[in-house]
């Protein structure tokens, strides 16, 4: 197969490329950029003038909440909504059902993946058997069987003992931990950031401490011990701070921000709508700025949709008894483009934090488009105008603040391995 | 982006008339003056032998608790007799939340049995909030407790009192004192002496019972109980749950109770002619002197008869603001 992108404006971070240009694809590879190579005859071609097109965006964390939990999400439905939000590549945490502890598991959610044949799924493994924070997992076997990083999901790892051994035993063989920096004693219980509009509310708090005590933790160990760590989803400014000292210090640290927590604040929960409820908390607007210019100064590399989809019975019970979490993958990308909007990032930078940055962040050659590299391609309309509806979503959760906003910028059409796995 | 209708909001009618009592915070004074005047006239109706009114006749009262209570279930079900309603208690504790069965399911369930208003109490804050907007609008929720969120009646009865007591709230300054942090009656009391424009708020206790960011809401935070009590008109004394000491918010009852107990000695630090509150049920020798709780300026049994009054007056209120809202939703729909 054969395919021509033609008229779009090609935009490419990693190679620092921003022009008008035809992008060629055969045997799903990209072969060439500008000029059509020597006998090159497209079996299809993609208009795509007045577009952007762009590599394959790659996702740190997207639920698919299967197996286990295949009345909130499959991997089949939410790696649809993966491809029509432009995210040709997710990472899936290790939180189903049976845990992702064992390579069966990591295999069959690969196999399954295959099968769809929609978006690239690359496991997380689990760090600690059953993620119960005491005994190791088998690190390098589930390397082997396909993971590309090892997590504990949300959570907390309490002996630092234990995160210390897990660093130096992952340290040994070069593995990459994607931990969330989550405090097991000052996250108990609690439902909301721990500031003014908890305490009108009467929401049990979680203090801002809960998170950068973590981070702190984990920066101090991964120094001691060498281990690749990237922290997932912070929601403080002071963890942008901490993260910053220590990579100014030569830390090997990555970090990066769910899309909510850039838009988004405590002052939301007024009213107790559980579309608020996230893990970790909505902070305040501070940390909002914060978190923002952390993405701009680039200390944070990446933005993820931490994509969580819930049942009704998960969000339809007061906010504290709801479950935390809400969809992204559909509005990843006009959310981030919000942000240049919002002079945060150029539409460059914009575009390496959902391309480049993560793929830096797992050492895996995706994310740019040079010859020779899978042509897992998004190619959307900077200015479409729209909204996801509950009719429209292709996530089976509903779950999202964002659900009826005014969107800018949508995804026309996603390539996978250069085939084209979305169109509108 | 889908926000739910803000709690303010949602408790009015178009016209501005209470049709749910979901909290103080954000009521207009003219509002928490009607609800005052209201239950005054039923305080003196109480004193009558003969104590029903016709208002609430033909409508059915659920009182649901999903938390154990004594004394708020009962002045609420003396309170709907009271106004002629038919009552039904629910203890949903050991019922059917045991059972597996969600909140939502059992609210239809309830629904179905064409109740006319739902009382409720609740573990979680924001439940009454959830409720009001997942029933039939023509259901008038009275929040009776949800979390720390809110006590509103609690709140409104002990407005009555030094309404009654003290007269006029500008010329007041009033203390708070004890476990603000998971009190939902000390959120109540806080936003309803705002909206009445209460002179001085204060509250008092130590950091690990104050919720973060309290000066916010308009008050005075005091941490030495000398200093916060001097030349209060008001002292409301809150209750100590015994399990706080062993979950590490204090080191030990007589500790607390040196430092923040309300004795004899430290009342005379008050004005003269201060009133003591506590919403019960008081804890003698933790929170509060024997002497005092029984003393010539306690009003604690005071309050649960107006407890009745302000039921009587909030359940009324929304009733008959649920009923124009209805009427202009049929005329609407015509």
């Amino acid at each position: 197969m054969k395919i021509q992108i033609t008229g779009g404006r090609v935009i490419d971070p990693a190679n620092q490329l921003d022009a008008h240009q035809d992008l060629y694809i055969s045997a799903g590879k990209i072969v060439a950029l500008g000029s059509s190579p020597a006998g090159f005859v497209a079996d299809q071609v993609i208009d795509a003038s007045g577009q952007i097109v762009c590599p394959g965006l790659i996702d740190l964390q997207a639920h698919l909440r299967e197996p286990g939990d295949t009345r909130k999400g499959t991997i089949a439905s939410e790696s649809a909504a993966a491809v029509a939000g432009g995210v040709t590549t997710l990472c899936c945490p290790p939180s189903t059902l049976p845990v992702l502890d064992s390579t069966a598991v990591a295999r069959l959610i690969q196999d399954k993946a295959d099968q769809v044949g929609l978006a690239r799924v690359l496991p997380l493994g689990a760090l600690t058997r059953g993620l119960e924070g005491g005994q190791l997992s088998n690190m390098v076997a589930l390397q082997e069987a396909g993971c590309v990083a090892l997590a504990n999901a949300r959570h907390p790892i309490a002996s630092t003992q234990t995160l210390m051994r897990c660093m130096e035993y992952a340290a040994t063989f070069d593995v990459l931990l994607m931990l969330h920096a989550k405090d097991a004693d000052l996250t108990a219980g609690g439902c909301a950031h721990d500031g003014i509009t908890c305490t009108r509310l009467g929401l049990p708090g979680i203090p801002e401490t809960a998170e950068t005590l973590d981070v702190a933790r984990c920066l101090l160990l991964a120094e001691q011990t060498g281990v690749r760590l990237h922290l997932c989803q912070l929601s403080a400014q002071r963890s942008v701070q901490l993260v910053r000292d220590a990579q100014q210090r030569g830390v090997a640290v990555t970090a990066d921000v769910a899309i909510p927590y850039l838009f988004l604040c405590d002052e939301d929960l007024d009213g107790f709508s559980s579309d608020y409820h996230l893990d970790p908390p909505l902070r305040d607007r501070c940390d909002m700025a914060g978190l923002r210019e952390g993405l701009a100064s680039g200390v944070i590399t990446a933005i993820c949709s931490d994509h969580q989809p819930q049942d009704a019975a998960a969000k339809e019970a007061p906010f504290a008894s709801t479950e935390p979490g809400m969809i992204g993958l559909e509005t990843l990308l006009p959310l981030t483009l919000r942000l240049v909007e919002d002079n945060v990032l150029t539409l460059d930078e914009a575009i390496r934090k959902l391309t480049a940055g993560p793929a830096a962040v797992l050492g895996l050659d995706l994310g740019h488009l040079s010859v020779g590299v899978s042509a897992d391609i998004c190619i959307f309309d900077p200015q479409a105008q729209w909204s996801l509806t509950q009719a429209t979503t292709r996530s089976k959760g509903l779950n999202s603040p964002f659900m009826d906003a005014a969107l800018t910028g949508q995804v026309t059409c996603s390539l996978l391995k250069g085939r084209v796995v979305y169109t509108r | 982006m889908t926000k739910l209708t803000d709690p303010t909001q949602l408790q009015l009618t178009a016209g501005g008339e209470l049709r749910h009592f979901l909290t103080t915070e954000g009521a207009s004074r003219e509002l928490l003056r009607e609800i005052l005047t209201t239950a005054d006239s039923f305080v003196d109706m109480n004193s009558q032998s003969v104590k029903k009114v016709p208002l609430l006749r033909g409508k059915t009262v659920v009182n649901l608790f999903f938390e154990n209570s004594t004394r708020t279930r009962s002045t609420f079900e003396l309170a709907a007799k009271r106004l002629s309603a038919d009552v039904l208690n629910l203890d949903i504790g050991t019922s059917s939340a045991k059972k597996g069965e969600t909140l939502k399911d059992t609210l239809q369930n309830l629904q179905a049995m064409a109740s006319d208003m739902f009382v409720v109490r609740h573990h979680d804050s924001g439940a009454a909030h959830f409720i009001a907007q997942h029933v039939t609008p023509d259901v008038a929720i009275i929040n009776a407790g949800d979390g720390r969120h809110a006590h509103p009646t609690q709140g409104m009865l002990d407005m009555l009192t030094i309404h009654r007591h003290k007269g006029d709230f500008s010329a007041l300054k009033v203390a708070i004192v004890g476990d603000i942090l998971h009190s939902r009656v000390a959120r109540s009391e806080i936003h309803a002496l705002r909206a009445l424009g209460a002179g001085e708020i204060r509250v008092i206790a130590p950091k690990t019972l104050l919720p973060r960011g309290l000066e916010a809401l308009g008050v005075k935070v005091y941490f030495d109980l000398a200093q916060g009590l001097k030349d209060v008109d008001v002292v409301i004394m809150l209750r100590l749950q015994l399990e706080r000491m062993s979950s590490a918010f204090l080191p030990s009852q007589s500790e607390f109770y040196s430092l923040y107990g309300l004795t004899r000695e430290r009342l005379k630090l008050a004005h003269p002619d201060a009133i003591v509150m506590h919403p019960g049920p008081i804890n003698r020798g933790v929170e509060i002197e024997s002497e005092v709780a029984d003393g010539c300026q306690s009003l604690i049994l005071k309050q649960v008869g107006y407890g009745i009054a302000v039921r009587m007056a909030v359940m009324s209120m929304a009733m008959s603001g649920q009923t124009r809202q209805a009427a202009a939703l049929a005329e609407t729909v015509r």
